[in-house]
This record gives C-alpha cells, structure tokens and sequence, in this order.
C-alpha cells in the first residue's frame, strides 16, 4: 500500500481511506452532538422557567435574547434545530457515516468500500449540508422555526413564522445531507454484497453488519422521497408553486404523508444499526452467541419492510380517513412483534453467559432495557383511541427519547467504547467510562421517565410556557424536577467527551483484539493500516462462536483456521451459520 | 395513586381511558417481567473463574412462542382499539346541535347558526376563544382553519383533531357534566401557538339556550344599528385569570 506516500491532504482530509471517512463522520457528528444538547439545555430552561432570564443569556445578542429572556420565536427555533441537528447531523450520520464506513470492510474482510471516491463525496457532500444547516443560525430572521417536521402551510409561507432564510436553508441542508446519505447507502448494499472475504455467507456475516445493509436498503429507498417533498417544499417558498397551499389547488396533508414515508422508515434508520451492535457487543462480553442469530436476521428484515406501510401512525389526527388509521393502527401493530423478538433474543443471549460488565457492555444492556421501555410505550399511540388524547403531548416526546437516546443513544456509546480501540489504536479509561455510564444511565431516567406524567396529564409539546394553562399548572414542580435532571445529564457529558478526546493521545496503546472478539475486524491490527488486512482474512464459521466446544478459550475467531480439519479450499456456498 | 389522567367529562372519555389503562397494565406487566429478567440474568451469569458460558444457539420453540403470544396480544388490541377508535371518530352521530370552529394564528373563532338556521350568514353568533355547548347532547364541531395547521384539543373531553387549511374535519362530542374547561392548540403553529388558548363553557340547555338567544338579539341588533349585513362578533369572554 502507498499510504507514506500520500500527502496529508490525501490521507487525513480527502482521503478515500473508508476508516478515515468513517472517523470524520464521528468528529463531526460529536460536534454537532454538543451544539443539539445545548439547545435542548436551552429548550428545559423555558420550560421550567419560562419568566427568568436564562443563565449566560445575556451574552447572546439583544436581538435574540432582550436581557438574556428566550422569546417564543426563538424558543420555537431552538427545538426545531435540537430535533433537526441530532437526527440529520448526530444519529443517522454517527451511525451510518461514522459506523457503517469504519465498519463494513473491516467486518467483511475487504480492503475497502466498493467505491472509495464516491464514500469520499458522501461526506464531503454531507458536511456542507451541515454547514448549511448551522450558518442558518446566523442569518435575519433566524433559522427554521417549524419543527423538525416541518409542517406545511407553517413551512411554506414566510409571513406564518416570520423565518425567511432560516427555513429555505434548512430545506437546502436536509436536501444535501440526504444525497449524501444516498451516496453512502448505495456504497454500502454494493460492498456488503461484493467484497465479502471467501467463506463470508451471508449468514456468517456479524448483525452489525446485517442491520447496516438492511438501513442501507432503508436509506436507498426512504431518502428520494423526501428529497422529492423537499423540493415541492422549496419550490411552494421560493418559486410559488402551490404544491401544499390549498388556495392554489394543492394538498396540505400531501406532505405529512411523503414526509413519513420517509421519517417512519427514517426512525428505524436511527435504532437498527444500533441494534445490530447491542448485538454484537452482548455477544461479546456474555462470552456466549446470540440467541436466535437468524430470528435476529429475519426480525431485522421485517422491520424495514413493514417499516414502509406504517408511516399513517404519526397522522390519526391529521384529518385523515379515520379509516386508513385502522389499516395504519394495524400494521403498526404487526411491526412491534419484530422488536419484541428482538428483546427476548437480546435476553436469551445473556442467558448463562459469563457477563464481564466493561463499559460497552453496560452501554449495551442498558439499551436493551431502555429500549424495552420505549418500544412499549409505543403501543400506546399505536392504538388509535388512545393516540387522541396522548398524540402531540409529552407523552410522545418520552416515548420518542426513549427510542433515540435510550436506544439510539445508548447504542452508539456503546459502539464507541467498544470500537475505539480499532479506530484509534488506544483505549478508553473504563473507570471514567463506568462513571459516566452510571451517572448517565440514572438522570437519563430521571430526566425522560417523568414525561409520560407530563404527557398522560395532556402537556402538549412545543409550548414555550406551559404555565399558560390551568390545566397544566399542577404539573410545573414535574417540568422543574426534569429540567434539573437535564441540565445535569448534559454536564456528565462532559466526561464522556473529555475521556473520549484524551483518550485519542493518552490512552493505553491497545492490541490487535482487546475484547477477544470473533468478528474480523479484531484480526486486523490497531489501529488498521490503509488496505486493512496484511492478508486477506478467510472465514471458516458464524461470528459469535463464544465458549465453543471446539476451543480451549472462550473465543473462535471467524478467521481462525479448524484445528484438526484441512483447510478447505473453498467454503461450501450454502453452509449454515452454526457450522 | 392519584391519576394522572385528567378529569374525563366526555361520554368516550371513560372508554379511551379504559383503553389507555388496559395497555399500561399489560405493558406494565411486560416492562416488569422483561427488565427483571435482564437484572437478573446481569447478577447470575455475572463472570466468576471456572465457569464457562453455556453453547448454544437458540431454540426454535422458543422463537415460535415469543412471537406468537405478542402477536396474539397485538391483535387482540388492535380490535379492541378499533371499536372504541370508530365509536369515535368513525361516525358522527345525528344531531341538530352544531357549531364551526375556524382556528387562525392565534385564535379560535367560534361560529353559531344564528337564527336562519344555517353558517357563513350574517345573523352567525361569531365568538372568539369562547365556546359555550349543552351538556348530555351531542355536538357536531365542524373544524376548519384559515392559515396553518392546528390542533383542538379538549383535555377533559379526551378529543383532539388537526384543523387543516383546505378541510373541513367533522368531529362531535357530548359532555357529561357542566363547568368551564381549557381549549388547547396541540400543533404547533406559530409564534403563539403556546397562548392558542379558548375555554369551553359548559352548561345546562335552558341556560345554554338563554346565551344563544341573547347573542342572536345582539348580532340582530348591531345589524340595525349598522344598518348593514355585516356579521358582528360577540364580545369574548375574559378568560379566567
């Protein structure tokens, strides 16, 4: 490999290296993950206190914040950017970008992505997305104020928020980092589908992997149809086209169902990879294999499929044939079992296993026992009359949080602490990572479990002062205990970064396989040099073969030759995974 | 425990409530078991020296049992959910009580039929932020809104429905006992949606007959006085401090 003879721009900037667009992603994603927490630092303030000045308020410039007071306009474009920013710049691309490009050729036995150029377009396409997206902070009249949903007529039509720019760059960014998400997708089916090492079924290949291909296929399918609503949206704002005004013939709700039509598939886009490592990593550190390895596989398939039919869930009140939220209520109902399987999978798997509780590991477990919660307290608005009262509330808002920090969150401090050692060759300190897991794990619930409360008491969402209301007065001492929670769980962050960031120049140097893991990536060495593998790993069985009989240690690696059989020159095609 | 839930004061209240209250009882169960589970098995099969985790990959009878008895139980619901969903919000039941709902940012217009017995005429009771309904008597609530999409939301009355620019949504209630309680916008829309707030009086027929006949002799009025067909809206109520 001529990786000495690449100059710095090449290798470390517009680099084609899939392991360094990976690592970008992640830098940027934690970037944009530290401005999304702070405007829902922000966000708690105004609920809790919504007559006193925000703390630090006043070095924001009068016209934003008259004495350091956050106005409605404002309060409305700092939840709208929270929601844009941590799921279209932290979750989907920390999870996609960052895990899926370091990830996928490690795990395969490749040497790199199918197309290493166009990876490298992916995020240099995505990146000024982002950029877009942040610098609409800076411009008149602020950035987009209507929710990550973004609502039509509110969206459309400059004179209903006041938001002129903010909101067409907003439109523009999501755009852009779509197309990016796209271009990355169409890398990843191709990779995963021809550059497997010899030996590597498909049902050999670890459930990270698996969950990455089927959110790519998710990704390839969902993207182009809000790409499509985006357009019809920019073309309403600046060209006056009527697409969603009704004035002009066109249809409101068009967009609510286009937009779902991606956003529901959207929101399995954002849990499943992190499924996939829960998977993996549970494997890992119970010394055991996954229980149900193809139950897992088939769920996995299952849930993108129906993942396309139940987009109507999110609209029972739009105005909606009542009738169409039956047939929406029902395969709502139907794409819960998959997750359910899931679950008892995840428990099986701990099942007499030898459980060492490392930091990932606890990452790991407490997404499954976060995400049990939210994926219950879905099924409450899956059922449509109980969606009437609790739809809109906060009541949502936990459920959702649940899903995207519990599990979505979780899942990728877990990925983190468990690949760092192959990213970046040094280890995390586990005491830090412990404490922050524990401190996190608790004001975690401290600060999202109390929302069903707040939500089965009718709070609405996206109020800028719930004290507004008789009816919501009584629960404010909830709204104060929760904001507390939060701003103390956006602080143990600071442990989490500053473990992280040390760690990339102090850590402890780390070996080829620190967790004595079976996946390839382990066989390459830490961190992996340009082209991955010194040679070409072949793979003679499934990834999760812990304490094996065949094996004196509690580990097999995928690439490990048979003790006693002779090396077979060419795997059979259709071996099964437990071979 | 105190409930969490508000008041209920719409005949379907008890019914959503019932549903609401079923899921977090079977959900309760499953939150339990499923996490106790998982604590459990953390402290059992925690790594001791000289233990080995057990080979195996699975069990297929397992499988079919865990995705049969949750698939049971989601259907079961999904039928249950459906009876109550179409007592509601499939039908609309016959009525002569009617009353249009226009929302606009950031305000609910409230229009009556006035004395010709029909709406968008001049002799329409027009209010603002202030509904006024007969308990024990189906309404009809036609939803329609000028501007942007918002929601009604009638906590106690456990009803919420988008008004959608281009629609007009028919949805009914009948309330149980009278009082004043809370209309909330539940979709954002707008700078003001968090003060998008109205109240429903409710009251006895005779009395809520009373109030509609002084608000029709006071469009009548204002027209005379006007001399023209313009429709005039009745004063809102101060809402309660």
């Amino acid at each position: 490999m001529s990786e000495h003879k690449l100059p710095f721009i090449r290798r470390y900037i517009f680099s084609t290296d899939h392991k360094v667009i990976g690592i970008q992603f992640m830098f940027v994603s934690l970037l944009f993950m530290v401005v999304g927490g702070l405007l829902a630092m922000m966000v708690r303030w105004q609920l809790a206190y919504p007559d006193r000045a925000m703390p630090l308020g006043t070095l924001f410039p009068e016209s934003v914040m008259p004495e350091g007071h956050i106005g409605p306009e404002v309060y409305n474009a700092l939840f709208t950017m929270h929601g844009s920013i941590m799921i279209f710049l932290v979750i989907i691309p920390m999870l996609t970008g960052a895990f899926g490009n370091f990830l996928i050729p490690l795990m395969i036995g490749a040497r790199d992505m199918a197309f290493p150029k166009l990876n490298m377009l992916s995020f240099w396409v995505a990146l000024p997305g982002g950029i877009i997206m942040a610098s609409s902070f800076f411009v008149d009249a602020g950035p987009a104020a209507t929710g990550w949903t973004a609502y039509p007529p509110l969206s459309a039509v400059p004179d209903y928020t006041g938001v002129t720019l903010g909101q067409t760059l907003w439109i523009v960014a999501v755009l852009i980092v779509g197309t990016g998400s796209i271009m990355g997708a169409v890398n990843y089916i191709t990779t995963i589908v021809n550059m497997r090492a010899p030996g590597m079924h498909f049902f050999r290949l670890p459930l990270s992997l698996w969950a990455l291909f089927i959110t790519a296929i998710l990704q390839l399918m969902a993207t182009p149809v809000l790409a499509s609503a985006l357009g019809m949206l920019l073309f309403d704002r600046t060209l006056g086209t009527h697409f969603f005004a009704p004035a002009g013939g066109g249809q409101v709700l068009l967009w609510q169902h286009l937009f779902w039509f991606y956003s529901h598939p959207a929101v399995y886009i954002m849990i499943l990879p992190a499924m996939g490592f829960a998977s993996d990593i549970l494997a890992t550190f119970a010394r055991k294999p996954v229980f149900g390895y193809k139950a897992m596989v088939f769920s996995l398939v299952g849930i993108a499929g129906l993942g396309f039919i139940v987009w109507g869930h999110h609209m029972f009140q739009s105005g909606m044939n009542p009738a169409l939220g039956t047939a929406f209520m029902l395969s709502t109902m139907v794409i819960a079992v998959p997750s359910a399987i899931k679950v008892f999978n995840w428990l099986g798997t701990l099942w007499r296993g030898s459980i060492h509780f490392t930091t990932p590991m606890l990452h790991a477990m407490s997404f499954v026992s976060m995400f049990i919660i939210g994926g219950l307290s879905g099924i409450f608005m899956a059922s449509t009359p109980v969606d009437i009262f609790i739809h809109d509330t906060y009541f949502i808002v936990a459920h959702l949080h649940y899903v995207l920090f519990g599990g979505s969150m979780f899942g990728i401090f877990a990925a983190i602490t468990y690949w760092f050692p192959k990213m970046f060759g040094r280890t995390m300190n586990e005491a830090v990572g412990k404490v922050h897991f524990v401190l996190t794990y608790i004001l975690f619930n401290l600060t999202f479990f109390p929302m069903h409360m707040l939500g089965m008491g009718g709070h609405m969402r996206r109020i800028y002062d719930p004290t507004q209301y008789e009816f919501l007065k009584p629960l404010q001492p909830i709204n104060i205990f929760i904001t507390q929670s939060a701003l103390l769980l956006g602080a143990v962050q600071v442990l989490f970064m500053a473990n992280f960031l040390l760690s990339l120049f102090l850590g402890r140097k780390a070996e080829r396989n620190p967790w004595r893991a079976n996946t390839l990536e382990w066989a390459a060495p830490s961190p992996p040099p340009h082209g991955n593998f010194e040679r070409i790993p072949t793979v003679y069985r499934g990834p999760y073969e812990y304490s094996s009989p065949e094996s004196s240690e509690d580990y097999l690696p995928q690439d490990q030759p048979p003790a006693h059989a002779p090396v077979p020159s060419r795997p059979p095609a259709m071996s099964p995974a437990r071979a | 425990m105190r409930s969490w839930l508000p008041e209920g004061v719409s005949t379907y209240s008890g019914s959503i409530d019932h549903m609401f209250y079923m899921i977090l009882w079977v959900t309760g169960i499953g939150f339990i078991v499923t996490e106790v589970v998982l604590f459990a098995f953390a402290f059992m099969y925690r790594s001791r020296p000289g233990r080995r985790a057990t080979y195996t990959h699975g069990n297929s009878k397992l499988e079919i049992i865990w995705t049969v008895v949750p698939a049971a139980f989601f259907v079961f619901l999904g039928f249950m959910s459906q009876n109550v969903w179409s007592s509601i919000k499939g039908h609309v039941p016959h009525t002569d009580e009617e009353v249009t709902v226009t929302a606009s940012q950031f305000n609910w217009e409230i229009r009556y039929k006035g004395k010709d017995g029909a709406f968008d005429t001049p002799d329409d009771v027009v209010t603002s932020n202030d509904m006024r309904l007969p308990v024990d008597v189906p309404v009809k609530i036609r939803l329609r809104s000028k501007d942007v999409i918002h929601s009604f939301f009638l906590p106690q009355f456990r009803l919420k429905q988008d008004a959608v620019p281009g629609l007009t949504i028919e949805v009914w209630l009948q309330a149980t006992r009278t009082g004043e309680f809370e209309i909330a916008c539940a979709e954002l829309c707008g700078f003001g949606h968090y003060s998008m707030r109205g109240v429903l009086t409710v009251l006895k027929p005779e009395e809520y007959r009373t109030w509609l006949s002084e608000q029709e002799a006071g469009v009548t009025a204002a027209q005379a006085g006007q001399g023209a067909p313009a429709p005039a809206a009745a004063e809102a109520k101060a809402p309660p401090a």
